[in-house]
């Protein structure tokens, strides 16, 4: 079994296998990819290379998507806006 | 009007109602509330996907693609920096380069800062967005706007979500005689006679969110806006009668006793 390392995932910590992918992530989380915006160490991945970018140690990820919004209270709210996604 | 459509960037639409999604009590509403004004175009939030408590619902489950053009924000962005990184997690994410692009000046009003907004768009623009910015009723920052390749201007009405109506139609007026493209008043209707206002001085279209969302029944404002903007552009387009100080008969002297 390969090695566990910690990653940040949507800014909380957590182990993933040290041999995954971002894609496995994603389907680890159950997260479909489609409409799903990840960045990674601040960068913003294709989602071509999902499959191809394994995870490290210390690696930054934040998966997005999108939420109803479109006034005041997505503002004031930053950060506390949740997306429901399978 | 039939073939009153509205283009930009080469995009038809047929409603010139755009809506929000935010504040509704649910997807259900949400869906029944843009069903109800018409509106073909829905603006998003772009948000982190919640990873710890999920169900198996998702907004965009709700609104069909081929039914609606979506149009991401970078709502909450306070600098040139967020903005930025929002509206490009926004195309990554997406299903187009369309961005309502917003840079907030102020939490307490929410009104944009005009030169982070001209600063980011330029970038954006570069990059191949079709950015749509949400502006203040300040003619000339619309026209720089244009002039750096924004196919659209949207102005606000008054501050976000405060229902105010249109505090300076005489802007918004000398906006749409400047600009020569689309102008879309975004933010600040809170009833059926602002929207319709807004079309009569001749906007292009209206966008909304609170005004529906945060009405008693949400539904029934969202058909009142679709009514006051189609009423709203008709009379515009119909073109009014000027004001005069006294008045003038209707009906003929002429036959009197």
């Amino acid at each position: 079994m390969a090695e566990a390392i910690q990653i940040q995932v949507n800014g909380e910590q957590r182990g993933c296998r040290a041999d995954a992918t971002v894609g496995d992530l994603l389907r680890e989380l159950a997260i479909k990819t489609e409409r799903v915006a990840v960045e990674l160490n601040l960068e913003i991945m294709d989602r071509k290379d999902f499959d191809h970018r394994s995870l490290k140690q210390g690696d930054r990820v934040e998966i997005l998507s999108f939420i109803g919004g479109g006034a005041p209270m997505d503002a004031q709210g930053k950060g506390r806006g949740f997306v429901h996604a399978e | 009007m039939q073939n009153d459509r509205l283009i930009i960037a080469g995009r038809e639409f047929t409603s010139r109602l755009w809506v929000g999604t935010g504040k509704y009590k649910g997807f259900a509403e949400t869906k029944k509330a843009i069903e109800a004004s018409g509106a073909d175009v829905v603006t998003v939030a772009v948000r982190r996907v919640n990873i710890t408590d999920r169900s198996k619902e998702n907004l965009l489950d709700y609104l069909d693609p081929k039914k609606y053009t979506i149009l991401p924000n970078t709502a909450g962005c306070y600098n040139v920096e967020d903005a930025l990184r929002y509206a490009r997690l926004a195309r990554a994410a997406g299903v187009s380069d369309l961005i309502k692009l917003e840079v907030l000046g102020d939490e307490r009003t929410l009104f944009p800062d005009t030169v982070g907004l001209i600063e980011a768009a330029k970038i954006l623009v570069k990059e191949g967005f079709i950015v749509l910015p949400y502006t203040n009723d300040d003619p000339i920052v619309a026209q720089k706007l244009v002039d750096i390749g924004c196919p659209a201007v949207m102005p606000l009405a008054a501050p976000i979500g405060s229902g105010l109506g249109i505090r300076n139609p005489y802007n918004l007026k000398i906006i749409m005689e400047m600009v020569k493209v689309p102008i879309i008043v975004d933010a600040g209707v809170g009833t059926a006679s602002d929207a319709a206002l807004a079309m009569e001085l001749g906007a292009d279209a209206v966008l909304m969110n609170t005004a529906i969302a945060g009405a008693q029944d949400p539904i029934a404002m969202a058909e009142a806006m679709k009514y006051a903007v189609y009423a709203g552009r008709l009379a515009y387009k119909a073109g009014r009668i000027p004001r005069k100080l006294y008045a003038t008969a209707s009906s003929p002297i002429e036959g009197m006793l």
